[in-house]
């Protein structure tokens, strides 16, 4: 599938993939993240059933401590 | 193009919510008065400490003041006529959703992680259309470069480098801190005038 992680146009073999899946096949080992699907925000306990499939606008924000 | 005066009457009527006055909230803040923007809504729970002046936007004879009161003080002595909102409180998803509801946009300035996390995600839901302006990784000297500023899904703009986090040895100093505070300010200010387009932030 293709899908557009942060912007960027990116490609995997899979044709969908779960939210943690894609997190982990990216290795985002971020503490800390904000994710988003098509504009819709996705929380930490709906990664696991929530699917990506081509096409899809993805979001992954990795947040830092500091202000 | 817009002369001076044409971007002073547009601000005048546009209201910006600061979430937190530390090094981001209140350099942002006196910032956006200096341009025009008729009304700022601020909150902060803390109180100025000596070890906030090398990053903050205070003074040395307002240690122990309230953070949320001193901006509005200085504030004032930038431009009068700026009205100012402070809240003296510590947000939390209810407390953002009633006191930055009437604002146009809101400028994340938290100095926690866990913090940020919670506004994006309090905005997402609560007010999916509200631009949201991210101040994130800005700690140490140096690497102006690596500072800039992004535009994720419709609302969420992110300013800062991404990954300096503050720690002992790499602590928030006042030229980055101040950077990112200011290209908080300017991505307001383009957004305040209309412009949402990614190519000019």
């Amino acid at each position: 599938m293709n899908i557009t992680l942060n912007n960027r146009p990116d490609t995997f073999e899979e044709e969908s993939l779960t939210f943690e899946e894609l997190i982990k096949k990216k290795n985002f080992t971020f503490k800390l993240i904000v994710t988003k699907l098509n504009g819709i925000l996705v929380r930490k306990e709906e990664r696991n059933e929530t699917l990506i499939k081509d096409g899809d606008d993805v979001m992954v924000l990795h947040l830092v401590s500091g202000g | 193009m817009m002369n001076v005066k044409k971007i002073k009457s547009l601000l005048n009527k546009k209201t910006v919510g600061i979430a937190g006055c530390g090094g981001l909230g209140s350099n942002c803040a006196a910032t956006l008065a200096r341009i025009g923007v008729g009304k700022l809504i601020i909150a902060d729970f803390d109180a100025i400490d000596a070890s906030n002046l090398n990053r903050q936007y205070f003074f040395w004879e307002q240690i122990g003041q309230q953070k949320v009161f001193a901006l509005a003080d200085n504030i004032h002595y930038i431009d009068p006529e700026v009205e100012v909102i402070p809240h003296d409180m510590k947000l939390g998803p209810a407390e953002i959703i009633s006191v930055f509801a009437e604002c146009d946009i809101i400028v994340e300035a938290f100095d926690l992680a866990e913090m940020k996390q919670m506004i994006i995600e309090t905005v997402s839901t609560e007010f999916p259309d509200k631009p949201l302006i991210i101040g994130n990784g800005m700690a140490g000297w140096g690497y102006s470069n690596s500072i800039k500023a992004e535009k994720l899904g419709k609302n969420i703009y992110v300013c800062g480098d991404g990954k300096s986090e503050i720690s002992k040895i790499l602590p928030p100093l006042a030229p980055r801190v101040g950077i990112v505070a200011h290209m908080q300010a300017n991505t307001a200010l383009n957004i305040l005038l209309g412009n949402t387009n990614e190519d000019a932030l």
